[in-house]
């Protein structure tokens, strides 16, 4: 709504100049050559259209997470759960996807309705505790992580093992009618992009066109205020948390009906961590999301070409990035170095130390 | 040890908290430093204890210029300071609150602490259980560990300010006999910062009075107690005529309210205010009228009593449904208590609708809002955020966001760092309301306000009320008399 100086509309793209400096410096310390292993990665990438499909395959659940992590940021929310949302997500989808049959309309649609709500209800639980238990939503959204985990090793290596025997690795694949229909031979499948344009579409109208999400946004800014004014934060956060987790539990189905075709160990990837920081990076600005999300899709999936090509390990794109996001947490979003600088109030009665409280 | 400040000078934006004081504190004296709220008191004491840096002005120790950069080189040179909150860490046992900071070496030295705790428990004689958690200790045993702390530091000087708030009689007693005994028998130079005049009298040899950022005077002790009040609060014009408006029904009855927090228990409030009534309450911060207040507007439990809207029984509504039926509540601290920095000014006008629908529509809330500013007179546009906005048009968009009909309006510090214009505009805004039968309860630090504004006065006093006067009989000296504590 208002005007930003051009210093501040490009700034996003600062750290990540500047982490591909530093990853640049560090290949050179491992003696390769930087301009190879930056073109691996972009042929990994985008080389060949199966390496692009797997991008976009790639990107779309973590779109769809991070788009979730908005409303949570916006209200002033740490949803660390998400990666347990996505999980339970995956697993409720798996369920369906296990044990029922019946024409692909039906079952597609059951299995995503389904893991929107267990995404919904884990998260919803983070709500509860944190409202009425006074827990930390970073705590809680931890532990229930790590129960989303054990829960999906349980039924791996328990009820759902496949019928050749357990082995640990993942059930075995689901009957074709409960996969999403996917693109050619890779794992992208065309209805999720759907999903997330919807979605993405969503949280933007919600977040600037809503009371909803004007309440979110004044919860996050100043919840003492925002109370006063006649929000009910108790109700609002727990619904800015369920939301996101149904998000997450959509993001979760994707995962398991067309990235994956059974449910595995590690189901989400790391996916929800992965939002926080593209989150993070975008400075909770929602046009940034998306290209963020998928440059940073682009950078992990090419790191693997990077390392058939340079022997240099994988785990190279994902130091790239966290670099970038600490990048971004050490530039403050520009304002250390004086971009974007908020004014100071005129008013000055913030300042007045009182003697009384 | 000789502590003198020279023309110490502290502002915060626009207000001259400290404007240029010059003071001297003797060794072997007790010093009461006076003032009302704002008049500087504890910016000054924050200064001389490290805490803050003065703009500028010097401190001098024994005639020597003096430089703190934190609390801790200043008791390193031999000025402490007693918090009204105790600087403490709760989960601790007492003597690994004594070490804290003071033994720096990688194994504590528990003997020598334990020893030392003892010597300096029974020389002033506290009570305190060694071993015990800071948590279960109460206000006044964590002042005396506090206390010990700072004398074991090599504390020469002792501030404290209001350390009789909260604490019982008995801990009171022995407080002010380690402080006679500091004084007198161990040459130690104390500061007490209060408004109570009484404990003044009883303890100090000499009183100090600020007054809005500057030094006003000085009074041997004991004194009559008029002198006090009348360098604390200076002359207050008489309160200009103004037509008296017809009161009608009783609006608000308080019957025999008791509201307690860890620290303050206000006991047995019994009040009516009527339509179109202004009721003042004067007294002190932190008197109790804070507390009455928030319980009014449903953001505080009382522990017993009632409270009556219009006839029915409000007293454990919640702040939403209080709100709902039309009671408002507009707090002190304006942009962290009432606006949302960075929301914009049509997004505050949403917010404070009673009724949301599920898309906003932008278009029509940026007219309504359009519409408030120029009501309202707030300098601003649609889409300047409330931080944007200067103080005085804070206030106003505080107002411009009231619903139009409104049961009782509950105030604090409704003009706090208005200039003249912004305050009689404020002023004027609530006058129009009790054509319309709205009750108003406000706080205010300013007496000169509260005898101008109010129809009716109640003042705190520690948790007490006074009896309620009327705002055309009364004087800012009976007042005065009130808030130092002599109901």
């Amino acid at each position: 709504m208002k005007n930003k100086s051009w210093g501040e509309k490009i700034w996003p793209i600062v750290p990540i100049l500047a982490s591909l400096g530093f990853g640049a410096s560090l290949l050179v310390m491992f003696g390769a050559s930087p301009g190879e292993s930056f073109s691996a990665m972009w042929e990994g990438a985008f080389g060949n259209q199966a390496n692009t499909l797997s991008v976009v395959a790639f990107w779309i659940p973590l779109l769809l997470s991070s788009a979730g992590l908005l409303t949570t940021f916006t209200a002033g929310l740490w949803n660390i759960g998400i990666e347990g949302q996505i999980i339970m997500g995956s697993i409720a989808a798996s369920w369906i996807a296990l044990k029922l049959e019946g024409p692909i309309f039906l079952l597609i649609t059951l299995e995503i309705l389904v893991a929107m709500i267990a995404g919904a209800l884990w998260a919803g639980f983070v709500g509860i505790l944190k409202t009425r238990g006074g827990v930390h939503e970073i705590f809680s959204g931890l532990a229930l992580n790590n129960l989303a985990i054990i829960l999906t090793n349980y039924l791996i290596s328990g009820p759902w093992q496949p019928p050749e025997g357990g082995t640990f690795r993942g059930t075995a694949p689901f009957q074709d009618a409960a996969l999403l229909p996917r693109f050619a031979e890779s794992r992208f499948a065309p209805i999720s992009l759907v999903f997330v344009i919807i979605a993405v579409g969503v949280v933007f109208v919600t977040l600037r066109g809503t009371s909803w999400g004007l309440k979110l946004k004044a919860l996050g800014k100043n919840p003492r205020s925002a109370f006063l004014l006649g929000v009910s934060s108790e109700r609002e956060a727990i619904l800015s948390l369920m939301f996101c987790g149904g998000l997450a539990g959509l993001a979760g189905a994707v995962r398991v009906l067309s990235w994956f075709d059974s449910l595995r160990q590690s189901i989400s990837g790391g996916i929800g961590f992965l939002a926080l920081l593209v989150v993070m990076l975008a400075s909770y600005r929602i046009l940034w999301v998306p290209l963020i999300a998928f440059f940073f899709s682009a950078v992990l999936n090419g790191s693997i070409t990077l390392q058939l090509r340079t022997q240099l390990h994988s785990s190279l794109g994902g130091i790239l990035t966290a670099v970038m996001v600490l990048f971004v947490l050490l530039f403050g979003q520009g304002k250390v170095l004086g971009i974007g600088k908020t004014k100071k109030p005129p008013g000055l009665d913030a300042d007045i130390p009182e003697s009384g409280r | 040890m000789l502590v003198e400040v020279k023309d110490i000078k502290k502002y915060f934006g626009l207000v001259k908290a400290n404007d240029g004081i010059t003071l001297t504190f003797k060794d072997g004296h007790i010093y009461g430093l006076l003032g009302e709220n704002g008049a500087g008191k504890s910016t000054l004491m924050k200064i001389l204890s490290g805490y803050q840096p003065p703009d500028s002005g010097t401190i001098f120790l024994d005639g020597k210029p003096i430089l703190f950069d934190s609390p801790r080189s200043a008791l390193a040179q031999g000025v402490g300071m007693l918090y009204q909150e105790p600087h403490d860490m709760p989960p601790f046992r007492i003597i690994d609150n004594y070490l804290l900071g003071r033994d720096d070496n990688i194994l504590l030295n528990y003997r020598t602490a334990e020893r030392e705790l003892k010597e300096f428990s029974t020389r002033y004689g506290f009570s305190l259980d060694l071993d015990a958690n800071v948590q279960s200790l109460s206000l006044g045993e964590r002042q005396q560990l506090e206390l010990i702390r700072l004398l074991a530091g090599g504390a020469e000087v002792l501030i404290l300010d209001e350390p009789t708030t909260g604490i019982s009689s008995e801990q009171k007693a022995i407080l002010f006999e380690s402080m006679r005994k500091l004084a007198r028998e161990e040459g130690k130079t104390l500061i007490l910062v209060s408004h109570k005049l009484e404990e003044v009298q009883e303890l100090c040899d000499y009183a100090f009075i600020l007054r809005k950022g500057k030094y006003i005077g000085g009074l041997d002790i004991p004194c009559p107690n008029e002198k006090l009040v009348e360098m604390m609060f200076g002359q207050i014009p008489p309160r200009t005529e103004r037509p008296s408006f017809q009161l009608e029904q009783p609006v608000l009855d308080v019957r025999s309210v008791s509201i307690s927090t860890y620290r303050l228990s206000v006991k047995d409030i019994n009040l009516t205010i009527r339509a179109g009534e202004v009721f003042g309450l004067a007294g002190l911060e932190g008197s109790g009228q804070r507390l009455l207040m928030q319980t009014c507007a449903g953001l505080v439990r009382p522990d017993s009593g009632q409270i009556i809207l219009d006839g029915k029984d409000i007293t454990n509504w919640s702040y939403h449904k209080s709100k709902a039926a039309d009671v408002a509540y507009i707090a002190a601290g304006r942009l962290e208590e009432g606006l949302v920095a960075g929301l914009t000014l049509t997004e505050h006008v949403v917010l404070a609708r009673k009724e949301h629908s599920f898309f906003v529509d932008w278009a029509s809330a940026k007219t309504d809002t359009l519409a408030r500013i120029e009501r309202y007179q707030i300098v601003g546009r649609p889409d300047s955020t409330a931080d944007e906005l200067s103080g005085g048009n804070q206030q106003r968009l505080l107002f411009g966001l009231l619903e139009p009909k409104l049961k009782l309006i509950l105030l604090e510090h409704p003009t706090r760092g208005l200039d003249v214009q912004s305050t009689n505009y404020i002023w004027d805004l609530l006058y129009q309301r009790r054509a319309d039968g709205t009750a108003i309860m406000f706080i205010s630090p300013d007496l000169d306000e509260i005898i101008e504004r109010s129809d009716r006065i109640a003042v705190f006093s520690g948790g007490v009320m006074s009896r309620i006067v009327d705002a055309k009989t009364t004087s800012a000296e009976e007042l005065g008399h009130f808030i130092g504590g002599q109901l």
